[in-house]
C-alpha cells in the first residue's frame, strides 16, 4: 500500500499534462446548474452512464423475474400458479378446485419479452451503454463525449423504448409472443396470435427507438475514441476496455441499419397490406391473398444484426475481463497486441456468419459450407483471447476479490459455451441440435452468464469510480459464488436434454413420451434457476446499499491501476480533470515494472527505460 | 463541452495525428459523425437494396422499365424514362450548386452560400415535385398500388380476342417478353382474354395476369423512403440556411462547416437516387 498513499497524480498532471483552458469556459458549470440538468437531463458522460446502468439494473430485475415465472411452469407444470395471479392477472387461469395454470400464449409472451429485455436492454443498452459511457472519455483523457448533447439523446431515446416496451406488457392482449426475433409471419399478421396485435406494434416501435439511441450511442463513441483521445494516447496505448467499446461501436453502426430496413418492411406488411416477407399463407384454413414475399428473407436482415449483436453484447465484457484481470493479478495483460488484433478480427467476422443461424430454416446446404468455415474460423482469435487471460493470471499476485472472481467466471463460462459453439457451427449436427435446449444452453452461458460476469466484474472494479465507495465483498463474494456454481447448475443439464432431442420453447413436456423423464431435470434446474435469482437480489441490494452506505474511497486509486480514470478527483465533476488534462506516456500495463508495482500512464518514461507491448 | 474540444485540439495540430491531442486528419468531430451516420444510412438502404434483389430474383417476370415509366407531363405517351431522366438531372444539378455553395462557404462569401444554397433547394423541391407527378400517374392513372400492380409481362406468344378501347384491338398478336397494363375501367380491372399460340399452353384461352405485387411495393417503399430523405434534406437546408442568413455562422469563421455538413448529407441522397435510379429504372 504504500505506493497508494505516496501517489500523487495531481502534481504530475500539473507539471506535465497539457492544458486545455478548461477553466475559461465553465461550460462545466453550465450543465450542471440545476437538479433537472445534472441528474435527469444530464451531459455529463458519468451521469449518462450511471443512467444506463440503473435502468439497465430495473429491466434485468424484471427480464429475469419472467424467466422464473416460466421455469416455474416447466419444473412444475403440475403445481398450481394461483399464488401469481395478483401480479399477472388474467393470464393465470384458476379452475374451479382452485388450481391456477399460465395461460400458454402468455408463456410464449414472457419467453419473448425474456429474449428481448435481456438481449437489447440489458446486455447491449445495460453494458455498452453504461461502461463506454463511463470510460471512453475517462480512459482516453477526454473532457467528455464528442457530443454531449447527442449522447443525452442516445440514453433518452433507449428510455422511451423502455418506456414504450414496458406498456406493451400490459396490454390486453399481451406483449408479442412469436419469439424474440421477431419472425413473419407470427410478427407481420396482427391475426397469428394475440400477441401479434398490440404487443407486436409495440415492440417494433420500441425497438426502432432503440436503433436511434444505439446508433446515436454508437457515432458518438467512435468519433470520440478516434478525435478526443489526449496527448500522447496513441491507439496502441489505449486500455483493451477502449479497444472493445470502439469495435463494439462499429459493429452497432452497421448492423443495426439493417436490422432497421427489416423492422420497416415489417411495419409496411403490418400496416399497409405488402407483401414482402409473406407468402402462401392458411390462416383458419383460408389462404390469404399475400403472395410473393420471403419470410427467408426477413430472417437475413434479421440475423445481419443478430449476429454481430453477439459479439456487441460479448465484446464489451472481454475489454471489461482483459482490463480487471490485469489490475488484479498484478501483471501486464499477456499479448496485449494479439488481443487487439483478435477483437478486430472478431469484429469483421462477425459480419460474414449471419447464416449459421438458419442452417435448418432452408438456407442453401452448399451456401451453409461457407458460413460453417468462417464461423469455426471465430474460434482462433477466441482462443487467442482465452489463453491470453489464463496466460495473464499465470504467476500473478492474484487479488481474489469480487471483480476478479466475476472475470476468471467469466474466462470459465467463455470456455465451456465458446466450446459448445463449435458444435452448433456445423450445418450437418446443427440438424439434430437446432431448436434445442442445447441451443438455449450455448448461448445463455457464452453470452448470457459470460456477459454478465464481465458486467458484474465492471460494476464491482468501478463502483467508487461511480459512486465514491466500495460494494460489500462480503455480499459480493456470495453473490459470485451462488451465481457461479448456479449457472452451471442451470444450464449444464440442458445440455444433456438438448442432445436427447427436447425443443426450446415449448409450454411442458410432461405430455410427451419421449421427454416426460426429464421431469426431475427440470426440477432440478428450475430450483437452480430461483436460488441464482435470489443472489441477484441480492446483489440489487448491495448495490443501492452501497451508493449511500457503502465504505468510502480514500485514496484517488484504489486498486493501484495503470490507467487514466483514477487520476481524477474522487468526486470529478463535468470536466472530469480539475486542471490541465493529463498526457499519455505509456501503455495501460505496466504492472511490476523495474521493481515496482505499477507505473501509470502518465508517469514519463525514464531513461533506458523500454516501452511495453504498445508504442 | 465540444467547443473546449475544438480549441485545444486546434493548438496542437501539426503534431502527428494518431498520437493524441489532435484530429486525425483535422477532421471535426461534426463532419466525423456526419459520415458515421450516413455509412450507416447506407447499411440501411443495402438492406432494402438486396431485399428488392431477392425478391426480383424470386419472380418468373418483372414490369419493363421502359414499358412503365413511359408517359411525361402534358399527355405524352411511349416516352420510356424521358421523365426520369429530367428528374435525376434536376437532383444531380442540385448537388452541384450544394458543392458551389460549399465552395463559397470555405471562402467565407455569405452572399455566395445563401444563393447556391437556394439553388439546392429549388433543385430539391423539383425533384420532390417531379416524384410526386410520378406516382400520382402510377397511383391515380394507371392504378398502382403497394399490393395491386396492374402492369404485366407475357411469358408465352398469344393473339387477343377483345380491345382494350385504347391501344390493344382484338386480333393484335403478342410474343412473351411483351409488356401489357391492366385497364380499370369504372372501378372493374379489365383483364382481357387472349389465345396462346405457341408453347405447352396453345390453343387455351387466358385473362391477363396482374404483375408481381413485389413491384409496387418495392416501388413505394424504395422510392418513398428516398424521397423521404430528400425532404429531410431540404428541412434541414432551410434551416441552415435561415442560419446563414443571420449571419450565425460568420463570426465561427469555420468555413461554414454546418453547410459543408449538410453538404455531405446532400451528395449521399443523391448517391441513393444513382442506385434506387439503376435498379429500377435501368435494369
Amino acid at each position: 500500500m504504500a505506493e497508494v498513499i505516496k501517489y500523487n497524480p495531481d502534481a504530475i498532471i500539473e507539471r506535465d499534462g497539457y492544458d486545455d483552458h478548461f477553466h475559461d469556459h465553465h461550460h462545466g458549470d453550465k450543465y450542471q446548474s440545476s437538479f433537472i440538468n445534472h441528474y435527469v437531463f444530464s451531459m455529463d458522460h458519468k451521469i449518462i452512464a450511471r443512467q444506463f446502468l440503473i435502468t439497465g439494473i430495473f429491466w434485468a430485475i424484471i427480464g429475469a423475474g419472467m424467466s422464473i415465472i416460466f421455469r416455474l411452469q416447466l419444473g412444475f407444470p403440475d403445481e398450481s400458479l394461483a399464488w401469481i395471479k395478483p401480479l399477472l392477472g388474467k393470464w393465470i387461469v384458476v379452475d374451479e378446485a382452485g388450481i391456477g395454470t399460465l395461460a400458454p400464449e402468455f408463456y410464449y409472451a414472457l419467453v419473448t419479452m425474456h429474449g428481448t429485455i435481456l438481449v437489447f436492454f440489458v446486455l447491449t443498452a445495460g453494458l455498452s451503454g453504461t461502461f463506454s459511457n463511463l470510460l471512453i472519455p475517462l480512459q482516453i483523457g477526454a473532457r467528455d463525449m464528442a457530443s454531449p448533447f447527442l449522447n443525452m439523446l442516445s440514453y433518452w431515446f433507449f428510455f422511451l423504448a423502455s418506456v414504450v416496451m414496458f406498456y406493451s406488457l400490459f396490454l390486453n392482449t399481451g406483449p408479442f409472443s412469436g419469439g424474440w426475433t421477431g419472425y413473419p409471419p407470427l410478427s407481420a399478421l396482427p391475426q397469428a396470435s394475440s400477441g401479434s396485435q398490440g404487443g407486436m406494434t409495440l415492440w417494433l416501435i420500441s425497438l426502432t427507438l432503440f436503433v436511434v439511441s444505439v446508433l446515436l450511442g454508437g457515432i458518438n463513441y467512435i468519433t470520440t475514441v478516434l478525435n478526443l483521445r489526449t496527448k500522447g494516447m496513441t491507439l496502441w496505448r489505449m486500455p483493451l476496455t477502449i479497444w472493445a467499446f470502439f469495435v463494439t461501436a462499429i459493429l452497432g453502426l452497421l448492423s443495426f441499419p439493417v436490422l432497421a430496413s427489416g423492422f420497416f418492411m415489417l411495419i409496411f406488411d403490418r400496416g399497409l397490406g405488402t407483401s414482402f416477407f409473406l407468402s402462401e399463407i392458411f390462416i383458419e384454413g383460408q389462404a390469404l391473398d399475400r403472395v410473393g414475399g420471403s419470410p427467408i428473407l426477413f430472417q437475413h436482415l434479421f440475423w445481419f444484426l443478430g449476429h454481430p449483436e453477439v459479439y456487441i453484447i460479448i465484446l464489451p465484457a472481454m475489454g471489461l475481463t482483459s482490463e480487471v484481470l490485469s489490475v488484479h493479478a498484478r501483471k501486464p495483460i499477456f499479448g496485449y497486441k494479439a488481443m487487439v488484433l483478435s477483437i478486430l478480427a472478431i469484429g469483421f467476422l462477425s459480419f460474414i456468419v449471419w447464416a449459421h443461424h438458419m442452417f435448418m430454416s432452408g438456407v442453401n446446404p452448399f451456401i451453409s459450407n461457407f458460413f460453417v468455415v468462417f464461423t469455426l474460423i471465430i474460434a482462433v482469435p477466441s482462443a487467442v483471447k482465452v489463453f491470453n487471460w489464463i496466460t495473464t493470471l499465470w504467476g500473478g499476485n492474484i487479488r481474489l476479490n469480487s471483480p476478479m472472481l466475476f472475470a476468471i467466471g467469466f474466462v470459465s463460462m467463455f470456455i465451456s459455451g465458446g466450446l459448445t459453439g463449435i458444435f452448433l457451427g456445423n450445418s450437418a449436427i446443427d440438424i439434430q441440435m437446432h431448436d434445442t435446449y442445447f441451443v438455449v444452453a450455448h448461448f445463455h452461458i457464452v453470452m448470457g452468464i459470460a456477459a454478465f460476469f464481465g458486467m458484474f466484474a465492471g460494476i464491482y472494479h468501478w463502483f467508487p469510480k461511480m459512486f465514491g465507495r466500495f460494494m460489500s465483498e462480503t455480499m459480493g463474494k456470495i453473490h459470485f459464488w451462488v451465481t457461479m456454481i448456479g449457472a452451471y447448475a442451470i444450464f449444464w443439464p440442458m445440455h444433456y436434454i438438448g442432445m436427447a432431442g427436447v425443443p426450446r420453447r415449448y409450454y411442458r413436456f410432461d405430455t410427451f413420451d419421449a421427454f416426460k423423464h426429464f421431469g426431475e431435470m427440470n426440477q432440478f434446474i428450475t430450483v437452480a434457476a430461483i436460488i441464482v435469482f435470489a443472489a441477484q437480489l441480492l446483489f440489487v441490494v448491495n448495490f443501492f446499499y452501497s451508493i449511500w452506505r457503502g465504505k468510502r474511497m480514500t485514496t484517488r486509486n484504489p486498486w493501484g491501476a495503470t490507467t487514466l480514470e483514477w487520476t481524477t478527483p474522487i468526486d470529478a465533476g463535468h470536466g472530469n480533470w480539475e486542471g490541465k488534462l493529463p498526457s499519455v506516456h505509456r501503455w495501460a500495463y505496466d504492472y511490476g515494472k523495474d521493481g515496482e508495482e505499477f507505473v501509470d500512464q502518465i508517469t514519463p518514461m525514464r531513461e533506458g527505460e523500454t516501452p511495453g507491448d504498445g508504442h | 463541452m465540444a467547443d473546449v474540444a475544438v480549441h485545444t485540439h486546434d493548438e496542437v495540430t501539426g503534431k502527428k495525428a494518431w498520437e493524441g491531442g489532435a484530429r486525425p486528419f483535422g477532421a471535426s468531430y461534426g463532419k466525423l459523425m456526419m459520415w458515421y451516420f450516413l455509412l450507416s444510412d447506407a447499411f440501411t438502404f443495402a438492406g432494402f437494396l438486396i431485399a428488392y434483389g431477392a425478391l426480383r430474383i424470386s419472380m418468373p417476370s418483372w414490369p419493363v422499365p421502359d414499358f412503365v415509366f413511359s408517359t411525361f407531363p402534358g399527355g405524352f405517351h411511349h416516352k420510356p424514362l424521358y421523365f426520369v431522366t429530367v428528374m435525376t438531372f434536376v437532383l444531380l444539378f442540385s448537388s452541384y450548386t450544394m458543392v458551389r455553395a460549399v465552395q463559397e462557404g470555405q471562402r467565407e462569401n455569405k452572399k455566395g452560400v445563401v444563393f447556391w444554397m437556394v439553388l439546392t433547394i429549388v433543385g430539391g423541391l423539383g425533384f420532390l415535385g417531379c416524384q410526386a407527378w410520378e406516382w400520382n400517374t402510377l397511383i391515380g392513372l394507371e392504378h398502382m398500388t403497394v399490393t395491386v400492380n396492374p402492369f404485366g409481362t407475357h411469358v408465352e406468344s398469344g393473339i387477343y380476342l377483345e380491345g382494350d378501347g385504347h391501344e390493344i384491338k382484338a386480333g393484335d398478336t403478342f410474343n412473351a417478353g411483351d409488356s401489357y397494363l391492366i385497364h380499370k375501367h369504372g372501378g372493374e380491372w379489365e383483364q382481357l382474354k387472349y389465345k396462346v399460340t405457341d408453347g405447352p399452353d396453345a390453343g387455351q384461352e387466358k385473362m391477363q395476369a396482374f404483375g408481381p405485387k413485389a413491384f409496387g411495393a418495392l416501388f413505394f417503399f424504395i422510392t418513398g423512403f428516398h424521397g423521404f430523405h430528400v425532404l429531410s434534406g431540404i428541412i434541414f437546408l432551410i434551416i441552415i440556411l435561415v442560419n446563414v442568413m443571420s449571419g450565425l455562422y460568420v463570426e465561427r469563421k469555420n468555413g461554414y462547416e454546418m453547410v459543408e455538413k449538410i453538404g455531405l448529407y446532400w451528395h449521399f441522397v443523391d448517391l441513393v437516387w444513382v442506385f434506387v435510379f439503376l435498379v429500377f429504372y435501368l435494369i
